[in-house]
């Protein structure tokens, strides 16, 4: 198909590799603006979904938390802080962060509710004190699930940070919006380019999901579990 | 009506703007609608038949779950960025990827909820004398419903959020409020758009859960 020679043309061509519109640039905003964007949604989920699981309770409230981030539009929140900070890479990273919040919190109220009682119960037996309890015994065993969520926010974050082209906050996806600059050619590369970008960062995360996770809790899940967080049956 | 305080182009909402322009958020907010049914009603169309072929044929759960997976993964932007060149500015290229990104959660949560009957209400549906498709559509269909609607819940919440997106290649929707903020740096028609997508996101919820209920009265009462 002579397109592919056109978008292979494009790839190859050296002024896409260089300069300020070029890919590396572009790239390497994308994964900026990704990576402070997941930290902090790190910085805020993990400490509230932990102490919501290990004092048990709080479990509607991380139903809802979940829900209302599925309901809320990324491309809304963008807007609305464009209005409030301007134009740049500030919008687009409390849209990120807002998405990257509810899977994180979700999974890890879910892994530390999760660990066995009879774990905590023998842990206490021994002596241990509530802290104690949480960081010896509570934390290690939740790690594994707790970090599919961050994983799951994670390929959330990579694949929207895509928006931050339509805010001016650069990334691949300027390469995607920009057809005017960048050709027909150019947007299907910019796409290819995100699409396997999102593949590459779930891999990576995959690969420390299982360094993380204890080997004994170690287990072959399905992929959906990744992408979606643990099978849904009912949820209220 | 008393007017509020405030209220003018630069507040948050602005009263007398949205009073003007009730006709265009009415078309907004129907587009939005038509926009969610097309497309999870085509995802179901197309989830549906390929759960029952993936329970039949297992060895071909794992492939389905993989490029569904692999469907999912791929940025709303990026795949409109690919499909324009193809079908151009319309509404078959805001509708393939919002019903592409229904298909996971859709065929997991139907063979999931499938997989859950007991084999001992199996047992006792043939005991009764059911068999195959009889079986299937009285008997294990209607249990596996909460876990169907479960999913059919997630994919439609994701789609009305998802569809806004669909504003930057031309598409009506409420999304179109919230770009026409964007161009005019005007927080009405945004704050409208923001509000109705969430709003309507949650009606659509309890919508399906209210379909739910009437579908399985067995079911009621259960749980408080």
């Amino acid at each position: 198909m002579n397109f592919l020679g056109q978008v292979w043309d494009w790839f190859t061509s050296s002024k896409q590799w260089h300069g300020e519109f070029g890919i590396p640039h572009r790239l390497f905003e994308h994964v900026q603006l990704s990576a402070v964007s997941v930290l902090a949604a790190l910085v805020l989920a993990i400490p509230i979904g932990v102490a919501l699981g290990h004092v048990r309770r709080g479990g509607n409230a991380a139903v809802i938390v979940a829900n209302l981030g599925r309901a809320i539009p990324s491309f809304g929140i963008l807007v609305l802080m464009v209005t409030v900070l301007g134009i740049g890479a500030g919008p687009t990273f409390v849209a990120l962060v807002l998405l990257a919040v509810p899977p994180m919190l979700t999974n890890a109220y879910v892994a530390v509710h999760g660990v066995d009682p009879d774990a905590v119960e023998a842990a206490r037996a021994a002596g241990m004190t509530p802290r104690q309890v949480l960081w010896k015994v509570e934390i290690p065993l939740a790690t594994g699930l707790m970090f599919a969520g961050i994983r799951t926010g994670a390929v959330y974050v990579v694949a929207t940070a895509t928006l931050a082209a339509l805010a001016g906050g650069g990334g691949l996806g300027d390469v995607i919006v920009n057809q005017a600059s960048y050709g027909t050619a150019g947007v299907i590369a910019g796409a290819l380019f995100v699409t396997v970008l999102a593949f590459l960062v779930e891999g990576v995360f995959a690969l420390i999901q299982r360094l993380v996770t204890p080997k004994a809790l170690r287990y072959d899940e399905d992929v959906t579990e990744v992408l979606l967080g643990p099978p849904v049956i009912e949820s209220t | 009506v008393p007017t509020l305080a405030a209220n003018g182009p630069d507040s948050w909402i602005w009263w007398s703007w949205v009073g003007d322009h009730l006709a265009e958020i009415r078309t907004a907010l129907y587009e939005h609608i038509v926009l969610t049914v097309v497309s999870v009603g085509i995802g179901l169309i197309i989830a549906i038949p390929l759960a029952i072929i993936v329970r039949r044929y297992r060895r071909l759960y794992a492939p389905v779950l993989w490029l569904t997976g692999l469907m999912y993964a791929i940025p709303a932007l990026a795949l409109f960025g690919i499909l324009v060149p193809i079908t151009g500015l319309t509404r078959t290229t805001a509708i393939i990827p919002l019903v592409s990104y229904t298909l996971l959660i859709l065929v997991r949560n139907i063979v999931t909820g499938l997989d859950a009957v007991s084999e001992d209400v199996r047992d006792a549906a043939r005991g009764m004398g059911y068999t195959g498709r009889a079986q299937f559509v009285r008997v294990e269909v209607p249990l596996a419903i909460p876990a169907i609607f479960a999913g059919i819940r997630i994919a439609t919440v994701s789609t009305i959020a998802l569809i806004t997106v669909t504003a930057v290649i031309g598409q009506n929707s409420l999304g179109q409020l919230i770009l026409d903020g964007l161009n005019r740096d005007f927080r009405t028609p945004l704050v409208v758009g923001l509000v109705l997508t969430v709003v309507l996101a949650l009606i659509a919820d309890l919508f399906l859960l209210g379909v739910q209920w009437l579908l399985t009265p067995w079911a009621r009462g259960r749980r408080a």
